[in-house]
């Protein structure tokens, strides 16, 4: 299943070989992260090593190879997000949600990870669950995020 | 467009069918105003324009990011620019009756300034805005980006026009060249010239590249530019294009700007309707298309020939020049990479011509350029500013100074390649030549400001950690070296560094900078060679006391509530997340250190006028102190 429409991805792309980064980001977000059967497709398809498509993959860090939760959780530790006090949401996260940055919920709800910058400078310390922003956060900012009936992914 | 005047034409057509009576309620649209609800305050403000039976009178233009940030959600209200900030949904419905019927300001949503305490009524009144120079950035405001039509009208594509039916690809390299524009990605190196090497070099095929791999933490112009105004870097793109002899091109846009990646590729999508794209363009006989490729990721796909790399579909790391690009680039062609601001700025110097855009900025550094003003000042956004301006014109004038009434302690500049500039540098002239010399770099325009709460010994750690991740990993200086530079400036933050170790750094960064392969490598030692120079004590500080100046890093400093402020509200114990504070309400509070995980809640909560919670260090002094 996975490896006939990873088939499909390759078959869409006519650019080839130099499409390999295009195909993965497609393959990613069809699965929030890429599976060994699709990688293995892909060399086929492709015709090149395996090797060289793990290569690639693993160079990106937008690419993981496992599932991913339902919410994610992104921590921006960008510059201007650093030096406002960014590291302690992230801190402040890892303790709710009881993972590290780049680990899922065991009951793969919620993945955290932490980006380099999200482009949001002015609004910092940022964090995005789920594609929304939220800027200005601080430590108490973040529990409240996740208390009551509100609660982001309730 | 098939001809010379089709565009004129078209131009011409638009200005017909505009209503000059109609008001126009501009919308900041772009990423950080989306974050701060624009959209729903959009649609809000059209649902009253029809339900107050407005409809033809007024509209509302959703706009790219018009700069300032920090005070988004932002309203223009033309033709009289009314300003106002922080606007929500629930204000529509007074916007339009009171503004737009009314004719009344509605004060609570004026920009307040900083330094006078007084209100605001109209946008070029705000200090922000008043001492820059909005060349390039003024269309973010005025055009709707996804509407092809609003860049047209406001002159987009003329130069274009220009370009392809008046002047020879040489005669617009001239220009260029005459125009003094350097690279705004961070080198500096003279756009013209590099064109000139690109055409004068053979090749079946040859490329253009826009280098949108916005990668420095920090700064995010070109995010702004691509969402914004995207039109404009396409036209810089096929005068380049046309300059060179290129017929492809690429966008290479970094994975985290979603919303540029739309915008770019439905501009390029309209050009291709409008003929602006595709063969013959204005019946010159030029063919141009262009191709918009994601990243996924990776900081050192911002060096040029690992962009290349990337673009090939393959690991982004960078390989030794000569050959440059111009010589063998893309599929070993000459190829032509400038950074998006660049690309950007063509059409204003075809336009406008070279002379004018060399009379802005100083001897070496023409033109204006954008910086992304943040961190630790009041008014954060995009400031787009002559070249020479001061560093203090920038973060007091313009930025309205520090917050909080904080002592400003510095401002890091170019990014994780840049370095640290102390108060005693507040009146050197921005340009590319003073920063170097000042141990930084221009890079793309990041500046982010810091205060007295801020280490120095944590900010040169951040970065060396940064470019640590960011490493390829194919030379060994960087690989190895941003490593171990790391580890030392981890264990001096934590108190465990020894007087030999700010020697030590001193020569891994003299070897990192010296024997590594590209650019990030060459680089990465300035901040802390910077914060070495100029921030000495705190390193020092750090060893030999295990204290940190600035309060802040986590093992050297330790909470306390001061008895004799503590009023005993309970909020900060309420709110503690590892119930570290006791006691008694109406007494004082007290933090019981063993428990204390740092956070800074209660600091944070502690109301201003009691401001009993107090950061102190060493720590050991400190519980002498309690006891």
């Amino acid at each position: 299943m996975i490896a006939e429409k990873t088939k499909k991805i390759v078959e869409k792309e006519k650019r080839g070989r130099r499409a390999l980064i295009a195909i993965l980001q497609k393959v990613q977000s069809d699965y929030s992260y890429l599976p060994a059967e699709a990688l293995d497709q892909i060399s086929l398809s492709l015709e090149i090593p395996p090797a060289e498509v793990y290569s690639v993959a693993t160079f990106y860090k937008t690419f993981g190879f496992q599932p991913r939760g339902k919410h994610s959780v992104t921590v921006c530790l960008g510059t201007a997000c650093h030096v406002r006090g960014g590291a302690r949401i992230a801190e402040e996260l890892s303790g709710i949600l009881n993972i590290k940055s780049g680990e899922t919920t065991d009951d793969g709800e919620y993945s955290l990870e932490t980006v380099n910058c999200l482009g949001c400078c002015a609004i910092g310390p940022v964090l995005m669950m789920d594609g929304k922003f939220y800027g200005q956060m601080t430590p108490l900012k973040v529990r409240n995020l996740f208390k009551g009936p509100q609660a982001v992914g309730k | 467009m098939k001809k010379k005047t089709d565009l004129a034409e078209l131009k011409k057509a638009i200005a017909n069918e505009r209503n000059d009576e109609e008001i126009v309620i501009r919308v900041s649209g772009g990423t950080c105003g989306i974050a701060s609800g624009a959209t729903q305050l959009k649609e809000a403000l059209e649902t009253e324009i029809l339900r107050q039976g407005l409809r033809g009178k007024a509209v509302v233009s959703f706009t790219g990011c018009q700069g300032f940030c920090e005070h988004e959600p932002l309203v223009t209200i033309s033709p009289k620019e009314i300003f106002y900030e922080r606007v929500k949904p629930e204000h529509a419905a007074d916007i339009v009756r009171e503004t737009i019927l009314g004719n009344k300001t509605l004060d609570h949503l004026l920009h307040v300034d900083h330094t006078s305490g007084q209100k605001i009524r109209l946008l070029g009144d705000v200090p922000f805005y008043k001492k820059q120079q909005r060349e390039l950035l003024e269309n973010n405001r005025l055009i709707d980006p996804t509407r092809i039509l609003d860049y047209v009208a406001v002159g987009g594509y003329e130069a274009l026009v220009k370009a392809l039916t008046e002047m020879t690809p040489e005669a617009v390299i001239e220009e260029i060249k005459k125009s003094g524009l350097r690279g705004r990605g961070g080198a500096g190196f003279a756009t013209g010239i590099k064109w000139e090497l690109c055409r004068g070099s053979e090749g079946s095929s040859k490329y253009v590249i826009a280098n949108g791999d916005e990668g420095d933490p920090g700064a995010y112009m070109d995010r702004s530019v691509m969402e914004g105004n995207p039109h404009c870097v396409i036209e810089g793109m096929i005068i380049g294009a046309y300059a060179i002899g290129a017929n492809d091109g690429f966008v290479y846009v970094r994975a985290e700007y979603p919303l540029a990646v739309e915008n770019l590729a439905l501009a390029i999508e309209k050009c291709r309707d409008y003929g602006l794209l595709g063969k013959n363009i204005f019946g010159s006989g030029f063919d141009f298309d262009l191709e918009i490729n994601m990243g996924a990721g990776a900081f050192v796909c911002g060096e040029e020939t690992a962009l290349i790399a990337s673009l090939e579909g393959r690991r982004g790391m960078p390989r030794t020049r000569p050959p440059y690009p111009a010589l063998s680039g893309f599929a070993g062609c000459p190829t032509n990479i400038n950074n998006v601001e660049t690309w950007a700025t063509i059409p204003l110097i075809i336009k406008r011509g070279a002379r004018w855009f060399a009379s802005i900025g100083t001897e070496k550094s023409k033109g204006t350029k954008i910086f992304s003003l943040v961190g630790k000042v009041n008014n954060t956004g995009l400031v787009e500013v002559p070249m020479g301006i001061k560093l203090s014109e920038i973060i007091y004038d313009i930025g309205g100074g520090i917050p909080n009434g904080k002592e400003f302690k510095a401002v890091q500049t170019g990014g994780p390649s840049g370095g640290c500039l102390p108060k005693e540098l507040l009146d050197l002239p921005i340009d590319y030549e003073s920063l170097a010399k000042a141990g930084s770099i221009m890079g793309s325009g990041g500046m982010i400001v810091m205060d007295e709460d801020n280490c120095m010994v944590d900010v040169a750690h951040y970065f060396l950690g940064f470019t640590k991740g960011e490493s390829c990993g194919k030379c060994v200086p960087c690989r190895v070296g941003t490593g171990q530079m790391y580890e030392i400036l981890g264990r001096i933050k934590e108190g465990r560094g020894v007087p030999e170790d700010i020697a030590t750094l001193e020569r891994l960064a003299r070897t990192v900078k010296e024997a590594s392969l590209c650019g990030l490598g060459q680089t990465v030692p300035n901040p802390v060679l910077t914060t070495l120079k100029y921030f000495r004590y705190e390193y020092e500080a750090h060893i030999h006391e295990k204290r940190c100046p600035a309060l802040s890093c986590k093992t050297l400093i330790t909470y306390v509530i001061v008895a004799e402020k503590c009023v005993g509200c309970n909020l900060c114990a309420k709110n503690c997340p590892s119930q570290a504070i006791v006691g008694v309400a109406k007494k004082p509070y007290r933090i019981i250190v063993e428990k204390c995980a740092k956070c800074g809640t209660c600091l944070e909560l502690c109301p201003a006028k009691v401001g009993a919670v107090k950061k102190a260090s060493p720590v050991p002094v400190l519980e002498a102190l309690e006891v």
